[in-house]
């Protein structure tokens, strides 16, 4: 397997054969010419050939494209109208007695350059387009086709760059993406992918080689990645994750806007997961209510020291705004176990998910969770930013916590630098422990955020990562959902609201139990949020709380 | 003769599309039409170089019109700027 990265320009994964586009390499010769005149009549009669050939374009792409991509063709008949390019192909012929071609072939190389050394992207962007008027007119003039993709199944196309009456011309019902080497993100490929919903992946350069036609491809147009040749597991797992995005584009179709409401007309909140600054984008997209989890560790995974307040300021500030009034619950720093920074010189342990991690790490080094909790309270007056610590085990732990977030806060008074006061914080449920003492947890935080993946590994003592436990591990092990339960029922008895933001909040095979249970909200990956969606819509609670759902975890 | 200066509020500036509409509109004038950009200037009527100024939103152009339907092209083509751009 070969694994290229380029930039995802449309989102999608194709699965596929890689076809090669190669254009024909249009043999130009100089050649003296007698009759100018003639010559100059060949030229016309060709341009006048090519525009016929651009409105039977401007056509087939309004009738299965749209009308943004359908004016290209309008503008490259303009181009071709053009005083300056027309001249400067007259001149040659008649000045230089050269044949069309050459004097065609000087012309686009002139104004090829023109735009392809100017300072602005898109304007350099249209170099393209000069070379695709010309080259429609070249080659009317030596009679040559153009090729079209010639395979009987769908394929990817892989070219240098491609140009937008080649795109047009092909087969839509045969492309499952496009990957070049150059191009940008206003490029006709992008453009193009994006229109008709295909991946599209840019900026290979020479990864991409010739050696790869008709080999199996997968393309991740999210994340630009290309895999030559995929392995089963490779396979298996775009083959998910190409379905789920279908399911997706069909789901969000019927349920974009729409509430999160049972068929008895309970609500639940259903918010995203996100690890990057830059993931708010697919949680709006995916129409998340908010950011049920912010993982901040990607601010310290990322650098070579401890970032600093301002970094991380700026980062909270950013996603908070993004967010819009929709709440961002933002995780402090979970580092140790299997994330690791090595400028956190943690020492090496011999069990380091039962170790030296996360909130432990902040309650020892004081500095360390105080910078972090400092840009957190700034950046609370630009949104709706919620605080939660992970790996709670004790009251004392919560209590601690408070402390400091106190002396923050007042820090920040003194300071006369604005905070948001009323700052909801709360707490991860991953330990049994805080599990088994949630009732008393629940009087000192304003919501429990139950965190599945490590409540499974510390509940089952199962490590997950280890293979050869897979069939020791269940998943639906009815002590996770007992403590679950518990964790739910105490909230409400103190009146705090309830999450769940690991893996099981979007498992489907549970989303009764967990509305039975009275969970006010799951936040669960982005592209996870509809299927979701669709299930809440079609459950009802009381039948399944009449049907006993709840009676194995009581 | 007759100008005028215009502010390009397009955020676009005067991309490809704009500028194919303003060279029709503006070879329907006998009058010579010139858009000036800092110290370069570009017929309007030449699509190719009309894109070449490379004129980006917020720019400030001044538009010559000399002919004798220069009135008439005065009022039109300025209306057309504010309408496109």
């Amino acid at each position: 397997m070969i694994i290229l990265k380029g930039k995802g320009v449309s989102d999608g994964i194709a699965i596929g054969k890689l076809y090669f586009y190669e254009r024909i390499q249009l043999q130009i010769e100089k050649k003296t010419i007698e009759d100018t005149e003639a010559e100059y009549k060949r030229f016309e009669d060709a341009r006048g050939k090519a525009i016929e050939q651009l409105n039977a374009l401007y056509n087939k792409a309004l009738e299965e494209i749209g009308e943004e991509e359908a004016k290209i063709f309008e503008m490259h008949k303009m181009m071709l109208d053009d005083e300056d390019y027309l001249d400067s192909v007259k001149d040659m012929i008649f000045d230089e007695k050269v044949n069309a071609e050459y004097a065609l072939d000087k012309a686009k190389e002139t104004f090829y350059e023109m735009f392809a050394s100017m300072d602005d992207e898109y304007m350099k962007g249209r170099a393209t387009d000069i070379k695709d008027i010309s080259e429609r007119v070249m080659k009317l003039l030596l009679n040559t086709s153009s090729q079209i993709v010639d395979s009987d199944e769908p394929v990817v196309i892989a070219s240098d760059d491609l140009l937008p009456s080649e795109t047009v011309q092909m087969d839509k019902d045969k492309l499952l993406g496009f990957i070049t080497m150059y191009g940008s993100s206003n490029s006709h490929t992008a453009i193009l992918g994006r229109m008709m919903g295909i991946p599209a992946v840019i900026n290979l350069r020479d990864q991409l080689k010739l050696a790869f036609h008709d080999k199996k491809v997968i393309v991740d147009g999210f994340t630009g990645e290309i895999f030559i040749e995929p392995d089963d597991t490779t396979y298996k797992k775009y083959f998910e994750k190409q379905r789920e995005h279908e399911h997706n584009k069909e789901l969000l179709k019927q349920l974009i806007g729409q509430e999160n409401i049972t068929l008895d007309g309970r609500t639940i909140d259903i918010y995203a997961n996100i690890g990057h600054i830059s993931d708010a984008d697919s949680a709006l997209q995916n129409d998340a209510g908010g950011v049920g989890l912010f993982r901040s560790e990607f601010l310290y995974l990322e650098n070579n020291d401890y970032p600093t307040e301002e970094q991380q300021f700026e980062v909270y500030k950013h996603v908070a705004e993004k967010m819009g009034g929709k709440k961002v619950i933002i995780r402090t720093l979970d580092i140790g176990a299997d994330k690791q920074a090595d400028y956190f010189a943690i020492p090496k342990e011999e069990n380091p998910a039962l170790g030296y991690r996360a909130i432990r790490i902040c309650l020892d080094r004081e500095y360390v969770f105080k910078t972090q909790l400092r840009a957190l309270y700034r950046a609370s007056i630009y949104g709706k930013i919620a605080i939660m610590f992970p790996m709670i085990i004790s009251l004392n732990e919560v209590r601690r916590v408070k402390n400091i977030v106190d002396e923050v806060k007042l820090e920040l008074f003194n300071e006369n630098t604005p905070y948001n006061r009323h700052v909801e914080l709360g707490i991860m449920i991953e330990t049994p422990a805080a599990a088994i003492i949630s009732d008393l947890l629940a009087k000192e935080v304003d919501f429990f955020s139950i965190g599945t993946n490590d409540l499974t590994q510390y509940t089952l003592a199962i490590d997950r990562q280890n293979q050869m436990l897979e069939d020791f591990y269940e998943p639906h092990h009815p002590a996770l959902l007992r403590l679950i339960k518990t964790v739910a029922d105490n909230a409400h008895r103190n009146g705090i609201w309830v999450g769940i933001c690991g893996e099981l909040g979007a498992d489907l095979d549970l989303t009764e139990e967990f509305l039975a249970m009275g969970i006010d909200e799951l936040s669960v990956r982005p592209s996870a949020i509809f299927a979701l969606r669709k299930k809440v819509r079609e459950t009802n609670v009381s039948d399944c709380l009449k049907s006993g759902i709840l009676d194995p975890y009581q | 003769m007759k100008e005028f200066t215009y502010v390009v509020k397009d955020s676009a500036g005067i991309h490809a599309r704009p500028a194919g509409l303003l060279a029709k509109k503006a070879a329907g004038f006998k009058s010579d039409i010139t858009i000036k950009k800092d110290d370069k200037s570009a017929a309007a009527k030449k699509l190719l170089a009309l894109m070449s100024l490379c004129v980006k939103c917020e720019d400030q152009i001044t538009v010559v019109i000399d002919g004798e339907d220069e009135d008439t092209a005065y009022t039109e083509i300025k209306a057309f700027f504010e309408e496109n751009l």
